[in-house]
């Protein structure tokens, strides 16, 4: 059973995202800033789930990519121009040699012997990024821009101020459109709509890599990889593409952090950032389009409201209640909140992975089953 | 040569709290298939057992004293603990001895722990893939991280050794060196030791009790032991408790070592992970022979002797990245690393 | 678009007409008609305290947030005042910043300078902070400083000890109250010298990162100036967790004082293993060895244990102060919250107020207003003597302590003893001192 076609679907998800700063308002997570990370966490999932999700590869070094964008695409804004798509084309470069690198050396290995060789070479990028190579990567402070960086094809800056990240001319950070609506102070900005359409852009690119015998033939690995080899067929070529493929649109990510906020720190390359993907993609479905994105909102959306909810916030939440009660709600909810956010999450990845083994796409579909009564049909059927 | 002894003992003693933590990770890959990444967890819930027993000890009677003042210049309170208000001696003995005596408390503790975990949650996932497995364990282990944290903050909180366990042993001195030459803390010789023994007590429970035989066969071929009435399940189960108190009580032996905080579980996790990889999946040997390797790579590379010859010839320190290194080595020259079984995750 | 970029004594000529009253010439960009980023419009103002609250440093975060918190207290006019009562300007007047009620929010940096700039982008960006402090290390200082100047908000920077923060990478629109690396090694190298006398060789282990080599430079500069030699520097990595194969060979390498150039959990780490070792009970050259921990914190030595007894270090305050201003703040913070603050409590403390205080001398919010009346600003009463922010550079010059772990502790609060107070004079230093050369502050930046 198909819920709708392609068309449509890329059709809803981009309509969609090209209205999140509406749509995310009443959640508080409407300002720039957060529905960018939204949306760069969204494409490095995309990315990841077609290495994973398609072939089963787990890997957990995908950050060093991340990283390497980041890396290249400051150093562009320092050497070159403030312009942005010098940056990420970079970015995008870059991130797709090294994993060419780790890729080719990696993919020798399957399972988990696999998945330690690209931790190691995450590992090693880190630790590498942080000390030794400190005259490249500023190693704890992080990549800057500064005010006497050359930037050869710009003009000379105002004194004093560095230059903003644009395209050609239109700053990311800039707010363009601050409307008032329903009560909701809306921000609309450049830099978010940047994301928005390379994030449609990359769900198209996935989508059609899914739909794809390329893509077929990397379920096929999944599936059974040594009857592909009996049959005389040999996977590598298949599997590297995928690998670089993801790690590209981990490099697209990286750049784009470092697009929307010129910095780029060593913790990116480490190993709980290339974790936090695998969550990402786990936790919003595995293999399905849409999931990684759902992931990704979820994980970024904790880890930037929740963690800001101190107990002040609470007593306000709570304010209309008597004072007896306001104060054992806060004594309650504060250990799972602010500081607490850690915990929080935690529970909630036991809680889908245990309820829901298909992530939160699973859940959808159970929930929108339940609604129309499609599973009891099929039960139904199926009993008949 | 003394330099070069010293950073084997020391690699030695390094390579015990990785051989132990590794060994338990794979008893409980090698018996029930999964990947444990609350493990790390395990090694700091037990740390805190030291931790909480010694609070225990220090739970104190108040009393005022008038002479003195608190930092506010309020009357200053006088504590001191009840066990040696009830016990005297013995209440002192308590609460100098309190890590060692943790052991003996761990052990019960752990096991049960490791039970609960197995029956309440691991049980559900053995036919799951082993990506959700991590993924749960790893919700697990941030859950439990956190929760230590909510009671006991989040700053390291230091455990002390015996007084007769304290301070430093000259070792070159008994093999012939001269003095001052190979010296070594007494407590990290004793948890060599310890961890020799733990070690050797496993294997030997594994390969001379009827039980470990079982076991043993289960981890060939589960569904045969089964077939022949044995109920391999039950067994599995206490394997995972044994491997929880291994991991526990390593962790309550490491708190004089290094002063135990909430994360030290996640540091020693990817570690471990690296160990049991190198090691081979599956492999009890082959983790212990890890362990011992990577913690005496990980000791030669930071001699200053070898950081400076790596530098003279332009290289970065490989002292932060050896651990790594010398992973990718061993996959790439050994395909299952050192001692691992074919077929054994590797889709 | 073209941004209107206004000089500064343009922004202090409107700020001044607010204060008088007078309603602001607003410069009209695209989006907004404010004069500088968040212009508080209602009857409250909001700061962002951007604090750890997750990982290694969450004890210390928690305590600057309670440090935050009672300085809010103060600010509007509740409690006993505190450091508002002993503080030399008079300025603030207990009913919020320039009459407008003080509102706070707070997010978790994480010790990482992505989440921490997260953390302060969505303060800027949804909650309209003004001003954005703390932090507890100094690559998330640098980061969070750099995201402010950009978004045009004052950062008053918490508990950073690192030379670049207010050296290479100084803002415009950054504050440092906090001591640093340099002036560490000026306060601490004197004492060495007179206990441990003038012919010692030291070996240093150093956390290899930024600050930790800004430190390192420091402390062997300043000792070397006094004699000693430097036998080695180690670096150590920044994941270690064991420290035992980096003590193991200080005791055959010929020095005879141990520099361990590490804060936090790498302290702990490794003040543990040398004690373990066995190295203060040594005699090296015919002298007793000795272990020496520049940088310390109250906090962290609790977690040392009873291994800092007679440990020499530096502080950037402590609770046994007896200056007014320390008393008020001691008494006040006491009786809040039962315990002593600490270090990164009290600078968390003082930059609240000396914002505050800056704000309501310029009359306005105006980032530029108010760093022009932080610069060059000389005050008393919070607790460190003297005191004088220097313009230049944005870094404050102030008496460093001088420690030593406790031989025998009354508290488990009471760990360090002040040996002495090193007068501002002997820590003070060029602007274009050649361990912070190489940034430029730039121009201040008020947002648009």
């Amino acid at each position: 059973m198909k819920l709708m076609n392609d068309r449509t679907l890329l059709i809803i998800f981009a309509a969609f995202v090209l209205a999140a700063p509406l749509i995310f308002a009443p959640t508080g997570a409407a300002y720039p800033d957060l529905l960018q990370r939204f949306a760069i966490y969204g494409i490095f999932a995309i990315g990841f789930n077609i290495l994973f999700g398609l072939t089963g590869y787990l890997s957990f070094g995908h950050a060093a990519f991340l990283g390497v964008g980041s890396y290249a695409s400051v150093w562009m804004f320092k050497l070159l121009t403030m312009n942005i798509i010098p940056a990420l084309i970079l970015a995008v470069v870059m991130a797709g040699l090294f994993s060419l690198i780790i890729g080719y050396v990696s993919l020798r290995r399957s399972g988990i012997y696999f998945s330690i060789l690209t931790l190691a070479f995450a590992q090693m990028s880190y630790n590498l990024a942080y000390s030794v190579l400190t005259p490249l990567t500023n190693g704890e402070t992080g990549l800057q821009l500064r005010l006497d960086d050359p930037r050869y094809l710009d003009g000379a800056s105002v004194e004093g101020t560095l230059p903003s990240t644009n395209l050609f001319g239109l700053e990311m950070k800039e707010v363009f459109w601050n409307p008032n609506i329903l009560g909701y102070d809306l921000q609309f900005n450049y830099g978010y709509y940047v994301c928005a359409v390379l994030l449609i852009a990359s769900f198209y690119i996935a989508m059609r890599i899914f739909r794809s015998p390329f893509g077929l033939m990397l379920r096929a690995v999944k599936t059974n990889q040594n009857r592909l080899r009996y049959t005389g067929i040999n996977t590598r070529p298949y599997t590297l593409t995928a690998f670089v493929i993801s790690g590209m649109f981990a490099g697209l990510a990286g750049g784009l952090l470092a697009t929307m906020d010129p910095l780029a720190g060593a913790e990116r390359m480490q190993w709980t950032v290339g974790g936090e993907v695998v969550l990402m993609v786990v936790l919003g479905g595995m293999g399905t389009l849409i999931g990684p994105i759902l992931g990704a909102v979820f994980i970024k959306y904790f880890e930037n409201i929740f963690s800001k909810i101190n107990e002040g916030v609470l007593h306000s939440w709570f304010a209309i209640m008597p004072e007896w009660l306001d104060n054992t709600l806060v004594a309650i909810v504060s250990p799972f909140v602010g500081k607490g956010w850690h915990l929080t999450l935690g529970a909630l990845f036991m809680i889908v992975v245990i309820f829901l083994p298909g992530g939160l796409v699973d859940g959808a579909k159970r929930i929108g089953g339940w609604i129309t009564g499609a599973n009891r049909r099929k039960a139904k059927a199926e009993a008949e | 040569m003394d330099a070069i002894l010293l950073q084997l003992l020391n690699g030695l003693d390094k390579g015990s709290a990785y051989a132990l933590i590794a060994l338990g990770l794979t008893l409980i890959f090698g018996t029930l298939g999964v990947v444990n990444f609350a493990h790390g967890a395990l090694f700091m819930i037990g740390a805190f057992i030291a931790v909480s027993f010694s609070k225990l000890m220090e739970i104190s009677k108040i009393t005022i004293d008038p002479d003195k003042v608190d930092f506010l210049g309020n009357p200053a309170k006088i504590k001191t603990p009840y066990v040696i208000e009830w016990f005297g001696n013995f209440g002192h003995w308590l609460v100098e001895w309190s890590v060692p005596v943790s052991v003996l408390l761990a052990i019960p503790i752990m096991i049960l722990i490791g039970i609960i975990m197995e029956r309440g949650l691991i049980k559900h996932f053995y036919n799951r893939p082993h990506a959700d497995q991590i993924l749960v364990t790893f919700g697990l282990a941030i859950v439990l991280q956190e929760t230590i944290k909510l009671f006991f903050g989040a700053n390291p909180i230091p455990q002390s050794s015996p007084d007769l366990l304290k301070g430093s042993v000259d070792f070159g001195v008994l093999v012939g060196f001269a003095e001052n030459t190979i010296i070594y803390p007494l407590w990290r010789l004793v948890y060599f030791c310890f961890s020799a023994v733990l070690i050797a007590s496993v294997f030997a429970f594994l390969r001379f009790t009827t039980f470990g035989m079982v076991v043993r066969a289960g981890m060939e071929d589960r569904e045969t032991v089964g077939l022949l009435g044995i109920n391999i399940d039950r067994r599995f189960t206490i394997m995972f408790g044994v491997a929880a108190a291994v991991a526990g009580t390593a962790g309550v032996m490491y708190t004089p070592i290094n002063p135990p905080n909430y994360h030290m579980g996640m540091d020693f996790l990817v570690l471990s992970f690296v160990v049991v990889v190198v090691g081979g999946m599956g492999s009890l040997r082959g983790a212990i022979a890890a362990g011992f390797l990577l913690g005496i790579m990980e000791s030669f590379a930071s001699m200053p002797l070898i950081k400076d010859a790596i530098a003279a010839i332009g290289l970065p320190s490989i002292d932060q990245i050896i651990i790594y290194l010398v992973a990718v080595v061993v996959l790439l020259v050994r395909p299952r690393g050192l001692m691992g079984k074919a077929g054994v995750m590797e889709e | 678009m073209s941004k209107l970029i206004m000089n500064r004594r343009g922004l202090l000529k409107s700020g001044a007409a607010v204060g008088a009253g007078v309603a602001l010439p607003t410069i009209f960009t695209a989006s907004s008609a404010a004069a500088y980023t968040n212009e508080p419009t209602g009857g409250a103002v909001t700061l962002g305290f951007n604090v750890p609250q997750t990982g290694p440093y969450a004890d210390e975060g928690a305590d600057e947030l309670r440090a935050y918190m009672l300085a809010v207290k103060h600010l509007n006019g509740e409690g006993d005042g505190g450091m508002m009562n002993t503080f030399s300007s008079k300025a603030l007047q207990g009913n919020g910043i320039l009459g407008k009620k003080v509102e706070y929010v707070t997010g978790d940096t994480q010790t990482k300078s992505d989440a921490a700039r997260a953390s302060a982008q969505s303060m800027i960006q949804k909650d309209g902070a003004v001003m954005i402090t703390g932090g507890s290390s100094s690559g998330v200082a640098i980061a969070v400083q750099g995201l402010c100047q950009e978004a045009g908000i004052i950062f008053m920077a918490g508990l950073t000890h690192s030379n670049d923060t207010t050296g290479k990478d100084k803002k415009a629109n950054g504050f440092r109250h906090f001591f640093n690396g340099y002036m560490s090694g000026a306060a601490l190298a004197p004492v060495l010298a007179d206990m441990y006398g003038t012919d010692r060789a030291a070996y240093h282990l150093t956390a290899d990162y930024t600050w930790g080599w800004t430190q390192q430079e420091s402390i062997q500069a300043a000792t070397e100036a006094k004699g000693w030699s430097t036998v080695a520097n180690v670096l150590t990595p920044l994941t270690a967790t064991d420290f035992s194969s980096y003590v193991a060979p200080v005791l055959n390498s010929g020095a005879d004082v141990l520099v361990l150039n590490h804060y936090g959990g790498n302290m702990v780490n490794s003040l543990t293993s040398a004690v373990q070792f066995g190295l203060r009970d040594k005699m090296v050259n015919g002298k007793n060895f000795e272990i020496v921990v520049p940088l310390y914190s109250r906090l962290m030595a609790r977690g040392a244990g009873e291994n800092v007894k007679g440990i020499f270090g530096s502080t950037n305050w402590h609770w046994s102060l007896q200056d007014e201003g320390s008393k008020a703040f001691v008494k006040s913070f006491g009786e809040e919250y039962g315990f002593p603050p600490s270090q990164a409590a009290h600078t968390t403390y003082c930059q609240t107020l000396l914002y505050a205080d800056a704000c309501e001398r310029a009359g306005t919010f105006n980032p530029c207003g108010v760093g022009e009346a932080l610069e060059g600003f000389d005050f008393d009463g919070l607790g460190n003597g003297p005191t004088h922010y220097r313009a230049e550079d944005h870094q404050c010059f102030k008496d460093v302590l001088v420690v030593r772990g406790k031989e025998n502790p009354t508290s488990e609060f009471d760990l360090l003893e002040v040996v002495q107070v090193t007068p501002r004079a002997q820590v003070e230093y060029a602007v274009d001192h050649p361990m912070f050369a190489g940034g430029a502050l730039g121009a201040c930046n008020p947002g648009s």
